[in-house]
């Protein structure tokens, strides 16, 4: 894991320091509310329904023990005992007060976290696979690619005001864990031929309101170029972004204005400018950085052999442990989403209990995932039953991974003040609706995702079902979508038909689960029979 | 208009700034003021005969200006760069990084508060049009 250095520590503590001299203008009325606005936002302020709430940085959703503990403390002390982990691998607080955000930022820096840039016109906290430096799958460990990016974008000077939010995600395998298309900007590490790494950039994705998969911009670029062509890509999207509507702001509308190729023109001749400017940092700081994430001191000789005797741990180890690409160890995925639960939330108890997991079973780290979930990514297998029990006996061993009810939902109408609908509740009736673990095992791999409104940070496009909540005049109705995809087989939902209300929603999606149940083919997922037999009689099922 | 606050030992540049269309429509300007939307590097090829050059922030949220300023200082451009119009005191340490060295905002800026953001960060992560080394060359001599 990334260390602070003395240079790290000195910028979180300006950023401290600054931030409360901004609340201290603000509280004394030398600020505008619509002027400290972006301020608190580039520092994670909300101001919601109910109260401020504060979005806390999990760079690249990796975390050691100390830092999930302190988690754990700030929602005891600071909030009413919970915290809510996001898309964005982040995590937010719902119930902060404006005058302790200071103290908090303060003791987050005690362990090297921060709230720098989890929102506002900058660019985001970066994101990656939730398996990195474990997956048996990756060429490299993404994560000295993201921490580099990391340090390139903090306070940005060129890049704070931009025309819109900008999330970029790094990945290192062709299973994309992290709906690395749907970004801003989207980087793949990569091998070439020499055997040498680099980036395959991806350019203009997103969600929202107007859902797009990012074009492919550079196939691969090189280490010695990498900040250079990003500072490129960006600076053309700071001067030609449009600023005149809202909506139309993000990245993915000017490609999709001026076409990918264009777009690749402009970038390449500001990257002709650019390279010649002596930004990219040596060969020996990615190896600086890269020797944090040096692979753990695993164990060798361990046996990969698991005791499936106690059944509901069998279906557990089915469900939720992955490959690793050490032998005898396993990557865990804790499931933040009991049946009833609200996805993604955990209490300050839960927390400390996979902060003790952590230090005892994965070599002290955890990840957050973008699906919500915690993931304790190198845990032997031999140790496998005993956290399965420490995790069951706090609630926490759902086994229910990528099945009907590990859902993805935004906090909606319940907290959110841009919300339309509530997600929440519909979330909870879904997965009452199929609690039966055996059920949902027989409807196999069924990613769902429900957004609260159109702004869609509960990735309703990319879900092989995606719900999405509206007001039609005044009253909550559902929109209901199949066949997106955030993984490698990215693809957008498209709409069924006339909305739903709450708990019209859930019985379609029961039909809908019937038809794939009596149409499919050996093997196929519901997104896999879908893309096959089209919409049609999934709506004769629906709305027949 | 409040005097502008400058970071130039210079004296003040006392010609007017001229639209971008009348600069270079004329060959005797000095001045020049560029709006959000126009290209800096049209500049470039005039750069010798500047004296000033003056970038509009209609609005503090449009950030296109940190561009411009960056791409004039690293086409070599060393008189003196403005930012004019709602440039907040939160801003001008970015926009110092982006190699503006003299400031004219519409509403009067705290002393205090600038010098206090000025001196606040001691290093950055990354390079810019100013002459802080980067916290990655620090690192590696």
């Amino acid at each position: 894991m990334y260390k602070y250095d003395e240079y790290d520590h000195s910028i979180v503590a300006a950023r401290i320091d600054e931030f409360r001299d901004q609340v201290r203008r603000r509280l004394e009325g030398h600020m505008t509310e619509d002027q400290f606005k972006p301020l608190r936002l580039m520092n994670g302020l909300y101001l919601q329904l109910h109260a401020y709430m504060l979005r806390v940085a999990v760079p690249y959703g990796t975390m050691d023990s100390r830092q999930m503990r302190m988690l754990g403390r700030i929602a005891r002390k600071y909030d009413r005992g919970y915290g809510h982990f996001t898309t964005r691998q982040n995590i937010q607080f719902n119930w902060i007060k404006l005058a302790d955000t200071p103290e908090i930022l303060e003791e987050l820096a005690t362990v090297e976290m921060h709230a720098i840039q989890t929102s506002g016109n900058c660019i985001r906290n970066i994101s990656s696979d939730q398996f990195a430096g474990a997956a048996a799958d990756e060429v490299t460990d993404p994560r000295p690619w993201a921490e580099l990016l990391r340090q390139w974008s903090t306070f940005h000077p060129e890049f704070t005001y931009l025309p819109r939010k900008f999330k970029i995600a790094v990945i290192a395998s062709d299973t994309d864990r992290a709906a690395m298309r749907l970004h801003d900007i989207g980087i793949q590490i990569v091998k070439n031929d020499a055997g040498e790494l680099g980036g395959r950039i991806y350019v203009g994705g997103g969600m929202g309101r107007t859902p797009m998969i990012a074009p492919l911009i550079k196939d691969f670029v090189p280490f010695a170029d990498f900040i250079s062509y990003l500072e490129a890509c960006l600076r053309v999207y700071n001067r030609y972004g449009r600023r005149d509507n809202i909506y139309k702001a993000r990245i993915k509308i000017l490609i999709h204005e001026l076409g990918a190729d264009k777009y690749r023109e402009e970038v390449e001749a500001e990257f002709q400018a650019v390279k010649q400017l002596g930004i990219d940092p040596p060969q020996a700081e990615f190896d600086r950085i890269a020797a944090h994430f040096a692979p753990p001191a695993f164990e060798t000789g361990l046996s990969d052999a698991i005791d499936r005797s106690d059944p509901n741990f069998a279906a557990w180890v089915d469900q939720n442990v992955s490959a690793h690409k050490a032998a005898g160890y396993a990557v865990v995925t804790v499931s933040l989403k009991p049946t009833g639960g609200i996805p993604g939330d955990a209490s300050a108890d839960q927390i400390d209990i996979m902060a003790d997991l952590a230090e005892r079973f994965s070599f002290n780290e955890l990840r957050v995932t973008h699906a919500q979930n915690i993931v304790l990514p190198h845990v032997a297998k031999h140790d496998l039953f005993r956290v399965y029990q420490m995790l069951a006996h706090a609630g926490l061993a759902e086994a229910n991974l990528d099945l009907i009810s590990d859902i993805i939902a935004c906090p909606g109408l319940d907290y959110c003040s841009l919300a339309n609908a509530r997600s929440i509740p519909v979330a909870q009736k879904i997965a009452q609706r199929f609690a039966d673990l055996d059920r949902q095992r027989e409807l196999g791999e069924l990613k769902l995702k429900i957004s609260g409104c159109i702004n869609a940070c509960g990735h309703h496009h990319a879900g092989h079902i995606g719900i999405l909540g509206v007001d039609r005049k005044g009253t909550e109705n559902f929109q209901l979508l199949f066949g997106g995809s955030g993984a490698e087989d990215v693809s957008l939902g498209k709409i069924t038909g006339p909305g739903f209300s709450e708990d019209g929603i859930v019985d379609a999606i029961e039909k809908a689960t019937n038809v794939y149940l009596a149409q499919r083919d050996r093997g196929e997922r519901f997104v896999d029979t879908y893309r096959r037999i089209g919409m049609e009689p999934f709506k004769e099922a629906i709305y027949g | 208009m409040v005097d502008a606050i400058r970071f130039r030992d210079d004296e003040a540049h006392d010609e007017p700034a001229v639209t971008l269309d009348s600069f270079l429509g004329q060959s005797n300007a000095t001045a020049v003021r560029i709006e959000a939307g126009e290209d800096a590097r049209v500049l470039l090829p005039h750069l010798d005969r500047l004296a000033l050059v003056e970038v509009s922030f209609p609005k503090f949220r449009d950030g296109r200006g940190y561009s411009s300023g960056r791409i004039l200082r690293e086409a070599g451009y060393t008189g003196e760069l403005r930012a004019q119009g709602d440039v907040l005191v939160d801003q001008i340490p970015l926009m110092r990084r982006c190699g503006f060295d003299s400031f004219a905002p519409e509403a009067p800026v705290d002393a205090a508060v600038l010098e206090a953001s000025l001196a606040r960060y001691s290093v950055h992560y990354q390079a810019a049009a100013d002459s802080h080394i980067p916290v990655w060359k620090r690192r590696n001599g």
